[in-house]
């Protein structure tokens, strides 16, 4: 300790730190660029356009508005902290780093002022489509080009300080505004399925006051949620982790018992929040359902197996079809009309024998070969249906219409009642869950898991690769024929056209953003992708991001292969892991200035008071 | 652990006994190219047996074909008297041979224990395995410590414990080893090298390819010199020590 506050006070006593490096500049400069590249492609795009009609704070904040405004946020935050951490010899904050992040922001808003110039004088609408009156309109506020542009300066500065400051103030402080500040930003985003909740439970008068008539947050209400946000994080702060640690030490009984109310609370809670939700927020929890259905098999082929899959969706089709041809009146060649529950058996064979057939030839190959030939399996599989040929079977491009919905005795499952469906798939759900969740501890899942790590190693255990590999194919080949089942019963129809080759990517997506090969990851990611930003063809709640879905999946994906690549929701075993690593490197870049009785205290205090152990007394 | 290996070893009179693993004029082609030719070999129960030779020389293929990788094109792999030539990987590991791979390949995002699990993957009885997993821990005592931690975290030597470790688990009488020592740090090799030695004294046949000749003779019964697919020298390790041939091409002695 001593030596840090020496250090500190030699540099105060020589007048002025240098404030900024040569090697900051360039960090500056890097992250300022970045930053002006990133908000003239979102305006470029028409994403501040588009998406400025979807209000979040009436009447100060739309959605187009916030398409640009994190990135400043965004890149102040990371400069700052890209300092911070070359300045390991002084940990405690300073202005360097508020200097950074207005700096960044000061570029980044220069780089607005100069392009809304751009967009005044000249006209390269040709090329750009989105280079447009409206643009201007928007990024002015209708102001004139000198208020836009100052004001962009001013917004990006104050934006990049604000960004940089999160990792100045306190670690209590920045967790309580970075509650608020995301607790918001939920209540806004979520305003539809909040409204439709709580419609439910005929508590409408609160989020009529709440929301804004033309949608949005009122702002008097965002004042009082943030606060009441702040509030909540404040007096459940550690309590949760708290809670979990608790959990983590349950033993034996005790411990299968805390599990099982676990369980059935969240079963109960799945069981009867549909019950409260409207037509629109059911459609969309079972569209969730059918992704993550296809999801988990996918899971056991990608993420168990190893077995890069491209192909995936042809499951889907196959199982889609099988369904129509049997029982829709209007299937063309063979209509035999039978009952929902007697198809799923000839549907579970049907894409066994697929998944064997296709599984055969292509699971000998390995990795890129295997990915690229089951991607034309994919596409093969496709235009089949669509075929001329096949034509008066499964009815080519016009498809199978006229699929009768799923017929229980006491009501009818079908598209028009999203609800009794959301039931139906929940059903496949909680089955392909267990299975995926026995399978993965059986002897079966850990030969899988050898497979995936060494292929020849595992083939030297004894285990039937072969076979393994085909088997891992065939499940998830029946839980996608699942998924094809219900959705044609849910849709009353089926075209060649819903079995494109984005699907397959889409479901992998969802695999890899959750967590591969971890059931809980795949449940969080369809909810979080397929839910708020929507499938391929079904909208989510973000439904005005339909046209931005592929960029955002695209960036997603980048931005979790660098920086998270096991998933949003890694096993608990492995974020302890990442978690060990992080503490130790802290105390070796501390170790280098402290003594090792100094170092020890450190440890404990450390433990009991979490991360940052002298970040409150030190300063 | 296992019935042969508690007879007593009797290293003189091992020509007389039923070898656990053999070659009889074994061929093996990749394509057109001709790897082994007409090799011959026996490694009887309790012995730990080496096999030299430069790169290229055929050591790996050697051993693919012992486990059931490769198929020979011609002559017999036989263990335990009965011709396994078109008998799968898993027959053979059933029947007590066992690898450790090159660089010891552990599944690395698996932990330790299921690591050590996978190895008895081809047995069901769980309180053999149980116990079997006891005695990896009395053997190496680091790799309990170690359990639930994932095997690529371990450093070099726990790999090593691991990697044999996981072998044992499927109770082999003969333990084939690809270069044990590739990719250890000098200091390791030694403890390698002596673990080596102790598994063989508790009665396992050990069967090791190794580019490190004079460890490997240090502590080997027998040796075979392979050059170009075929055995070349095939004798007791004290006197391939000794042999001045020998020495100048493996030993490094000009």
């Amino acid at each position: 300790m001593s030596t840090t506050m020496t250090s500190s006070g030699s540099s105060a006593a020589g007048g002025f730190r240098a404030p900024v490096t040569d090697q900051e500049w360039s960090k500056i400069g890097k992250w300022g660029g970045l930053c002006v590249l990133a908000l003239v492609l979102v305006s470029l795009i028409g994403m501040p356009v588009g998406l400025d009609r979807r209000i979040l704070i009436h009447p100060v904040l739309s959605l187009g508005y916030l398409s640009l405004l994190w990135i400043p946020l965004v890149m102040g935050s990371v400069v700052s902290r890209h300092i911070e951490l070359e300045g390991v010899e002084s940990p405690e904050p300073g202005g360097r780093e508020l200097l950074a992040g207005a700096l960044t922001g000061l570029i980044g808003g220069a780089g607005m002022a100069v392009f809304i110039l751009a967009l005044d004088n000249f006209n390269l609408r040709d090329p750009l489509v989105n280079w447009s009156p409206q643009l201007l309109e928007l990024l002015t506020y209708g102001r004139g080009i000198g208020f836009g542009a100052l004001a962009w300066i001013l917004a990006c500065v104050l934006l990049g300080l604000v960004g940089s400051a999160i990792h100045v103030v306190p670690a209590g402080l920045r967790r309580v505004v970075s509650h608020s500040f995301f607790g918001l930003l939920t209540f806004a985003v979520l305003e539809g399925a909040i409204s439709d909740l709580s419609e439910g439970f005929g508590l409408e008068f609160l989020t009529d006051s709440i929301y804004a008539k033309r949608g949005g947050l009122t702002v008097v209400w965002s004042i009082v949620l943030a606060v009441l946000i702040g509030g909540v994080s404040m007096l459940t702060k550690g309590r949760l982790k708290a809670a979990k640690a608790d959990y983590g030490a349950l033993q034996g009984p005790e411990r299968k018992r805390a599990s099982r109310i676990l369980f059935v609370s969240v079963a109960l809670m799945t069981i009867i929040l549909p019950l409260f939700l409207g037509t629109i927020m059911n459609e969309l929890l079972a569209n969730v359902g059918l992704f993550l259905l296809l999801a988990l098999g996918l899971n056991i082929v990608v993420g168990l197996a190893g077995i890069l899959d491209l192909g995936y969706v042809a499951f889907f089709a196959v199982g889609g079809y099988t369904t129509a041809v049997l029982t829709s009146p209007d299937s063309p060649f063979f209509a035999p009309e039978l009952h929902f529950a007697v198809t799923l058996v000839i549907v579970v064979v049907f894409a066994g024998i697929v998944g064997l057939v296709i599984g055969a030839p292509v699971i000998r190959m390995r990795g890129d070969y295997l990915a690229i030939v089951t991607l034309g399996f994919g596409e093969i599989i496709r235009l089949l249906f669509m075929s001329d040929w096949l034509k008066p079977y499964f009815g080519g491009a016009q498809g199978i219409t006229n699929v009768p919905g799923v017929d229980l005795g006491f009501v009818v499952i079908k598209g028009t009642d999203p609800r009794s469906v959301f039931y139906l798939v929940l059903v496949f759900c909680a089955l392909a869950i267990y299975i995926s969740w026995r399978l993965q501890a059986s002897r079966l899942g850990r030969a899988w898991m050898a497979i995936r790590e060494d292929e020849k190693v595992a083939e030297a255990m004894g285990i039937n690769t072969v076979n393994a590999k085909l088997l891992a194919f065939v499940v998830g080949a029946v839980l996608a024929s699942f998924s094809g089942a219900v959705m044609v019963a849910k849709v009353g129809s089926v075209f060649p056209n819903s079995f494109m080759i984005l699907v397959s990517i889409i479901i992998l997506v969802v695999v890899i953003v959750g967590g591969m090969g971890n059931i809980a990851g795949v449940l969080v990611g369809s909810f979080v992708l397929i839910g708020i930003l929507g499938g391929p063809r079904q909208p989510g709640l973000l439904h005005e991001f339909q046209s931005f879905k592929l960029l955002i999946y695209g960036a997603l994906l980048v931005y979790m292969m660098l920086q998270r690549p096991e998933g949003l929701v890694p096993s608990a075993r492995r974020s302890q892991e990442l978690h060990q690593e992080e503490f130790l490197q802290d105390v070796w870049l501390k170790g280098e200035e402290h003594e090792q009785e100094e170092h020890e205290a450190e440890l404990h205090a450390a433990e009991a008071g979490g991360s940052e152990p002298d970040e409150g007394s030190g300063s | 652990m296992s019935g042969d290996g508690e007879q007593t070893v009797d290293r003189t009179s091992s020509e007389e006994r039923v070898a656990l693993l053999e070659f009889r004029e074994v061929n093996t082609h990749y394509g057109a190219v001709h790897i082994l030719k007409d090799v011959n070999l026996a490694i009887y129960p309790g012995e730990l047996v080496c096999l030299l030779g430069g790169n290229a020389s055929g050591k790996t293929t050697t051993l693919k074909t012992l486990l059931g990788m490769v198929a020979p094109t011609s002559g017999e792999v036989v263990l335990k008297g009965e011709v396994v030539n078109d008998k799968p990987i898993s027959y053979r590991v059933e029947n007590g041979v066992t690898m450790v791979p090159e660089n010891r390949r552990l599944f690395k995002r698996l932990t330790v224990k299921e690591n050590l699990i996978l190895g008895a993957y081809l047995r069901s009885d769980k309180d053999g395995i149980e116990a079997d997993l006891q005695y990896v821990f009395e053997l190496f005592p680091r790799v309990e410590e170690r359990l639930s931690q994932k095997a690529g975290t371990l450093s070099g030597g726990e790999q090593q414990m691991v990697a044999i470790g996981r072998a044992l688990m499927s109770q082999p009488t003969v333990l084939l080893m690809d270069e044990p020592s590739m990719g250890l740090a000098p200091a390791l090799v030694q403890q390698n090298f002596d673990l080596i030695q102790q598994i063989n004294e508790e009665g396992m046949a050990v069967f090791m390819v190794e580019q490190n000749a004079n460890m490997a003779l240090s502590i080997a019964d027998r040796g075979w010199v392979l050059q170009t697919g075929m055995v070349v020298l095939d004798d007791t390790a004290e006197s391939l020590l000794a042999n001045p041939e020998m020495r100048a091409a493996y030993l490094g002695e000009a």
